[in-house]
C-alpha cells in the first residue's frame, strides 16, 4: 500500500454536496490504496467525510483542522 | 494544527461494509426551484457515496429537463400555452414561495453564489458526471406534447410508472 498522498484536492470555499461529489469523482482515478488529501471549509464536510468513509467503506486515515480548513486523508480500499 | 476528535460526539468509524444493494430513486415531481435543487443534491450525493441513482421526472419536473433555449414546447395549442404560461429550462424555475415575479429566485440564486453553494445547473452536471441515471417519464412528454429533442443532453429514453417502480424495488426513495 501506498503511503504518501497521490493527490491533493482543494475544495476550499465550496458547500455542500460538492466536497463530497468532487472527492467521489477524483477518487475514481485513483490506485486501491492511494491516498487523497482533501481540504474543505465547509464545517458540514466534518460528519459528511466520516458519513462517507462509513458508506463507501473508504478509510478516514487522518483528519485535522488549521484556521477554519479542514484537512482529510482518505485511503481508497477498494 | 488541532485534531478535531474533541469536537465530534462520533470518533471516527470503521469502516462498514453493507452487503445490501444500494439503490436511490428519486421522483421529481415539481419544476419548482426550491424542489428541483435538492432532488439534485440528493442525488448527486447518493452517487457520490456509490448508490445506484435515478431520478424520474414526472409532471411539472420535467420541464427542468427541456433545454434552456427551447421556449415553447408542445404540438397543439393548449400544449403551447402550458409551455407559455411555465416557461421550461432549468433557468426558468420559479420558487414554490415569495416568487415574485422572478425576484425571488435571482436573489436566492445571487445568496447561493455568495456562500459558494452549487447551483442547480451545476449540480445537474456533477449529477451526470457521477452517473445519476435521469429518466424522464414518458406520459408527461405526451401529456405536455415534450419531444425528445427538447430535452437536455444526457438523459436517458423515456420510461413509464412500471420501469420506474421496478428500479425503485429495494430502494431508498423520495417524493419530491
Amino acid at each position: 500500500m501506498s503511503a504518501t498522498v497521490v493527490k491533493l484536492l482543494d475544495l476550499r470555499g465550496l458547500s455542500c454536496p460538492l466536497p463530497i461529489a468532487k472527492t467521489a469523482q477524483a477518487i475514481r482515478a485513483l490506485a486501491v490504496g492511494d491516498l487523497i488529501e482533501v481540504h474543505a471549509t465547509d464545517p458540514g464536510s466534518v460528519p459528511d467525510f466520516a458519513a462517507w468513509c462509513t458508506t463507501t467503506g473508504h478509510e478516514l486515515v487522518e483528519r485535522t483542522e488549521t484556521d477554519g480548513v479542514y484537512r482529510f486523508v482518505i485511503r481508497k480500499t477498494r | 494544527m488541532a485534531t478535531i476528535e474533541a469536537e465530534l460526539e462520533t470518533p471516527v468509524q470503521a469502516p462498514i461494509e453493507h452487503p445490501h444493494h444500494k439503490k436511490l430513486v428519486i421522483m421529481a415531481w415539481s419544476g419548482d426551484l426550491d424542489k428541483i435543487w435538492p432532488s439534485f443534491i440528493l442525488g448527486t450525493t447518493g452517487a457520490a457515496m456509490g448508490m445506484d441513482t435515478t431520478i424520474f421526472f414526472t409532471f411539472w419536473g420535467l420541464f427542468p429537463l427541456v433545454r434552456n433555449d427551447v421556449h415553447i414546447t408542445g404540438e397543439n395549442w393548449m400544449q403551447k400555452m402550458m409551455a407559455f404560461m411555465n416557461r421550461p429550462g432549468d433557468e426558468h424555475m420559479k420558487l414554490s414561495k415569495m416568487n415574485f415575479a422572478g425576484m425571488g429566485p435571482a436573489m436566492l440564486g445571487q445568496i447561493a453564489r455568495e456562500h459558494h453553494a452549487a447551483l442547480p445547473h451545476e449540480l445537474m452536471e456533477s449529477a451526470q458526471e457521477l452517473g445519476v441515471r435521469l429518466l424522464p417519464c414518458q406520459m408527461s412528454m405526451d401529456l405536455f406534447g415534450i419531444k425528445a429533442e427538447d430535452l437536455i443532453e444526457g438523459v436517458d429514453a423515456p420510461v413509464g410508472a412500471t420501469t420506474m417502480l421496478e428500479l425503485a424495488q429495494g430502494a431508498t426513495t423520495f417524493f419530491i
